[in-house]
């Protein structure tokens, strides 16, 4: 028996002792304990350090709102930093270690001098580092790194796997205390589908500390295991204990992270960690209960010192004494059912220091001392003593300062309806100036949260009978007649009163307001007299709040300080607006298998695996993983690339286009939307022909481009950029569907069904020949279209040129890809055929000044930008973008153009994205443009890029700066088609 | 997650199926020719961006593929009525 676990009671296993660790050293528990009521059995409150000031700290709470006692799990890649050890579970073999200390939690060398305390006050981060320049760097950013922060991330990447749900119901209840029990006891009662969640290892809330209540005669933990079997009978309830609600969204889209294995000596190899619900609920009861306010005075954050309210639960649940002899700091009388639990215990109450004058609630016959205060504490790892002091009739600080001493020192501030998922859900707060507390408003007809209730503390309702009345009525189904029901309720203690703010008498200093993010009272009315008059700007300049627990024990305090120091009521100053997650959530529970190889689909063409066998080197295209270059054992890469488009060239090349976006055109109108959607003209172009078409967005700018071919009058197969086809294929459809309906044309994406087979270079028709049927190949001309056989297999046999050279571009069903490919490689090794991957590719096309929309193109690029006015059907009355296309800017001088820049033949090629200048580049000089593309090229021995320059057309001869890493190069401007500008090698 | 219900495939579905396309209402002139370079520029960019109640299309696009419009209100992101393109907008209650 460790020396503060009581000799019986506790809902915890007595028959089994846990081992664990903390910092190193051996302790015992037992199962049901968390890491937090097993320290404290051992006598242990020292828990961490704090966030700046490296003071000491100890549980403040017995549950999820807790600030200070922050640990870190597990070794390795299994070490998880930041819990709180009120929620972590023992197991047997845990082993904790305490944060944000050096050399160690007793002594810790940051906290010795206070070395930093005079830097870190109120507004520190804009203040401190503004001088002198570079400090920042060299001192200030190592020194706050080393001293500040928490916990360290873990060692390696998270072994475990995570999984994600998504679930329907009737009716979810969150939280599963006595108005959720309550709830979902009524709202099950007819067989609905409902869910009932709670963030704690075992259902109750309150009703697990509740000692002397009695419900319907009977015991408050024997009601709680009757409802609890009641519910798990009814087919239709689900109940998740371990589950987080985290996040409250629109249409009662609700988000649960459920921990499935944190609690677990060993777990099942295999098992998920985490399951996160995507649950969506007819309707939403909240019964999230409140939580208990500390009273801010000066250093109220010693070990020991702690909610009233947490103490009563350390008891009661796990039978562990938090101190031996207890001064209460009351506000609420829900702190006097503490003191009656701790004195039944054998906890001696040295005293009560009762805020109020008077106190009307039953006293049990403590030592309870009206009108005085507790204004500040002694003791180094542990309260020592409390400094009471009466409160003064007509002036603060009326009275003698008594030291009582202790090792446990209660707050009863009184309790804060959790708003934090009503608030999410857009619901809206309204103050209730009587009892200081925002509760859940109503709601303007159309901004209401649909079905979404609150019940019990949440809503300010307190008392055990009202909660379960409260609840029970908000977990009836709607529409049906209200059934009434109440429940006889002996034996508790409602919360009532409460105070917030700095208590009179209390200096500032050192009075800690949010002790996660070691905030002040003294740094809020600083911030105040600094200017600040939104408690949303109080906020960012204090950083109260904005620690990981997002101010659950401090908000209210902290607007009280801030509303005081203005001289205005509470709810002038604002409140900060709750943000989803409730309490912290793994990212391994959002990524859930989205990780590693199911990250993002991957999109492979029909010859992958021919190419993958050849040696590949694949690159990422979006999600297509497509060849960039086939080298040779031991080659380089650019020397593969090199040879690669030598090959096409001189001979041939083989190329995997698959990737191309492919939609078909059908209809009667389909010339007619074609019409309307490419700059081209359509109309006259034959059955069996293509052409280019080049896509405009209304605004006028070049949005794609590709070969559309004409399969019939009513047919065209499109292309589409690789990357480009979905949105192409939806601003197809969002024009035919609603500025166009009047056409009879019909679109599908067809990408997936065509295997691409480019074959390039003088020997291409050789090649193809043997195993074309239908198609005179002699006859057949450049930019025409085929339905034809090619080995065996039904094909589109395209003849076009993305290389300059003779082209053809064999489409088969993708499920014959791989057999048509080898048929050509097979027909091609005797005339020298080569693969070639995208960067050859990327290299021929450069060569002939044919563009890439998105690397040469950046959306602000028009036709004529481009050179391409050619492309744009004169006589046609309307396309889309044309209209934009004669807009002032569009046709102003200064527009970018489309260019070549040809450097010393020697030199490296420039980098893509390198900006241009008109003179030997210096500071504060104008870039007048940029390079789009840039490679090394074979064919012409020299380095060529392409390039959009301010009024390139009219600087082509003229001199141009590319800054480089290692000093500026010097370019000539020439047009952008570099090799066969008159296009002689097109008929091979 | 909003949930959407789709005119067309008349059912209420998670808003992962579908993609938001902008404001609503807002038509292409008949002859874009005839249009001034100002009314032209305010046509391509100048859009509402109310406090309230807004007509934004959408598409189905995980879905049936179609285009339609829903009036959104933006404070509270509840969609308060869907209805095919080309219809006017119907009358609803803020
Ligand atoms: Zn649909």
């Amino acid at each position: 028996m460790t020396a503060f676990r009581l000799p019986s009671g506790g809902r915890i296993d007595r028959g089994r002792t846990l081992r664990f660790r903390f910092d190193g050293r051996s302790y015992t528990g037992y199962p049901g304990d968390t890491l937090a009521s097993a320290l404290l059995a051992n006598g242990v409150h020292l828990m961490g350090r704090s966030f700046k000031y490296h003071r000491p700290r100890g549980p403040v709470s017995a549950g999820a709102e807790e600030p200070n006692a922050l640990v870190a799990v597990g070794a390795g890649a299994r070490h998880t930093p930041n819990l709180r050890a009120t929620q972590v579970e023992l197991y047997d073999g845990l082993s904790a270690t305490s944060q944000n200390r050096w050399p160690s939690l007793a002594f810790d060398a940051g906290a010795a001098g206070g070395l930093l305390a005079p830097l870190l006050g109120a507004g520190f981060y804009y203040k401190t580092f503004m001088a002198p320049g570079g400090a920042w760097h060299r001192l200030y950013e190592p020194a706050i790194r080393r001293a500040a922060g928490l916990g360290t991330v873990p060692g390696g990447p998270d072994p475990d796997t995570y999984t994600q749900r998504y679930a329907h119901c009737d009716v979810l209840v969150v939280g599963a205390g006595p108005a959720g029990l309550a709830a979902a006891l009524a709202a099950s009662a007819n067989g609905a589908r409902v869910f009932l969640v709670d963030e704690q290892a075992e259902c109750g809330g309150g009703l697990l500390a509740e000692p002397e209540a009695l419900i319907e005669g009977k015991a408050a933990a024997a009601w709680l295991a009757e409802a609890l079997a009641a519910l798990a009978a009814r087919p239709g309830v689900t109940i998740l204990p371990r589950t987080t609600a985290f996040g409250c969204f629109a249409q009662n889209f609700v988000g649960l992270a459920e921990r499935l294995t944190d609690h677990l000596a060993a777990p099942l190899p295999g098992l998920a960690r985490e399951r996160l619900w995507k649950l969506r609920a007819g309707r939403v009861v909240l019964a999230t209960g409140a939580i208990e306010r500390p009273l801010v005075f000066a250093a109220n954050d010693r070990p020991g010192i702690m909610l009233a309210g947490a103490a009563r639960g350390y008891l009661a649940r796990w039978a562990v004494k938090p101190g031996t002899r207890a001064v209460l700091a009351v506000a609420d009388d829900s702190g006097y059912a503490a003191a009656r639990d701790l004195a039944r215990a054998g906890v001696a109450i040295a005293a009560i220091a009762e805020l109020r004058p008077h106190v009307a609630c039953e006293t049990f016959g403590l030592p309870v001392r009206p009108a005085t205060a507790v204004v500040g504490s002694i003791g180094r790892l542990r309260v020592a003593a409390a400094d009471l002091r009466p409160i003064g009739g007509d002036s603060v600080g009326g009275g003698g300062v008594e030291r009582v001493p202790c090792d446990l020192l209660l707050m009863a501030g009184g309790w804060t309806p959790s708003l934090h998922l009503f608030s999410q859900a857009r619901g809206k707060p309204v103050f209730d100036a009587a009892r200081a507390m925002y509760l859940p408003g109503e709601h303007r007809p159309g901004e209401a949260p649909d079905g979404l209730a609150s019940a019990g503390a949440c809503r300010g309702v307190f008392g055990l009978a009202a909660c379960l009345e409260d609840g029970y009525a908000a977990g009836e189904a709607r529409g049906g007649p209200a059934t009434g029901r109440r429940f006889a309720v002996s034996g508790d203690l409602p919360p009532a009163g409460g105070f917030e703010g700095l208590v009179p008498g209390s200096p500032a200093r050192k009075a800690f307001v949010d002790f996660q993010n070691d905030v002040q009272a003294a740094d809020i009315t600083q911030a105040v007299r600094e200017g600040f008059r939104s408690i949303e700007h109080v906020k960012r300049y204090t950083t109260t709040g904005m620690a990981t627990d997002q101010g659950k024990t401090s908000n209210i305090n902290a607007l009280a300080i801030a509303a005081g120091a203005l001289g205005r009521p509470m709810p002038a100053v604002g409140l900060t607006t709750f943000r989803m997650p409730y309490t912290p959530v793994t990212f391994g529970s959002f990524a859930g298998h989205a990780r590693g190889e199911l990250f993002e689909p991957v999109r492979r063409t029909p010859m992958h695996a021919w190419a993958q066998a050849r040696g590949a080197v694949f690159e990422d295209v979006g999600q297509w993983q497509r060849a960039h270059h086939f080298p040779a054992p031991g080659e380089a890469a650019a020397d593969a690339v090199a040879r690669e488009c030598r090959a096409v060239r001189q001979r041939a090349g083989l190329f995997d286009a698959s990737t191309l976006g492919k939609i078909e055109v059908v209809g009667p109108d389909a010339a007619a939307f074609l019409d309307r959607l490419y700059t081209n003209s359509w109309a006259r172009l034959a059955p069996g022909r293509c052409r280019y078409g080049l896509m405009l967005n209304e605004a006028g700018f070049v949005m794609d481009d590709g070969v559309v071919g004409r399969l019939a009058a009513d047919r065209f197969h499109v292309t589409t950029t690789s990357s480009g086809a979905a949105a192409v294929l939806h601003h197809m459809e969002d024009y035919l569907q609603t500025e166009f309906s009047d056409l009879r044309c019909w679109l599908t994406s067809v990408t997936e069904q065509w295997a691409v087979i480019a074959v390039q270079g003088p020997r291409a028709r050789a090649i193809v020949a043997p195993l074309v049927e239908g198609v005179d190949l002699a006859a057949f001309a450049h930019m025409s279209v085929a339905e034809c056989r090619v080995a065996g297999f039904p094909a589109r046999l395209f003849r076009v040129s993305f290389t300059g050279e003779l082209g053809f571009e064999i489409n088969v069903p993708a499920g014959h890809g791989q057999a048509v490919w080898e048929a050509v490689w097979a027909q091609g090794k005797a005339h020298g055929l080569e693969p070639y991957g995208t960067e050859a590719m990327h290299v021929l096309r450069a060569e002939k000044g044919y563009i890439v929309v998105g690397q040469d193109t950046d959306g602000t690029v028009t036709p004529d930008d481009l050179g391409l006015s050619w492309a744009i059907g004169k006589a046609k009355p309307d396309f889309v973008g044309r209209r934009s296309l004669t807009r002032p800017d569009m046709l102003a001088e200064g527009r970018m153009q489309l260019v070549g820049l040809l450097t010393d033949a020697a030199s490296a090629p420039l980098e893509e994205g390198a900006q241009i200048t008109a003179a030997p580049p210096r500071t504060g000089m104008a870039a007048i443009g940029h390079v789009t593309s840039a490679y090394r090229s074979a064919t012409l021995g020299r380095p060529i890029a392409l390039a959009l320059l301010a009024d390139g057309r009219a600087r082509i001869g003229q001199t141009v700066h590319i800054p480089m890493p290692g000093g500026s190069l010097a370019a000539t401007v020439a047009g952008p088609v570099f090799h066969d500008p008159e296009g002689a090698r097109l008929d091979g | 997650m909003l949930l959407i219900r789709c005119p067309v495939c008349a059912m209420d579905r998670p808003e992962l199926e579908f993609r938001h396309a902008g404001q609503a209402h807002v038509a292409r002139p008949a002859d874009p020719g005839a249009v001034d370079d100002a009314a032209w520029a305010a046509y391509l960019y100048l859009r509402d961006n109310p406090k309230g109640v807004v007509a934004e299309r959408w598409r189905h696009v995980h879905g049936c593929g179609r285009f339609f419009n829903a009036l959104r209100h933006t404070v509270s992101d509840r969609i308060l009525a869907t209805y095919p393109a080309g219809a006017s907008r119907p009358e609803v209650a803020p």
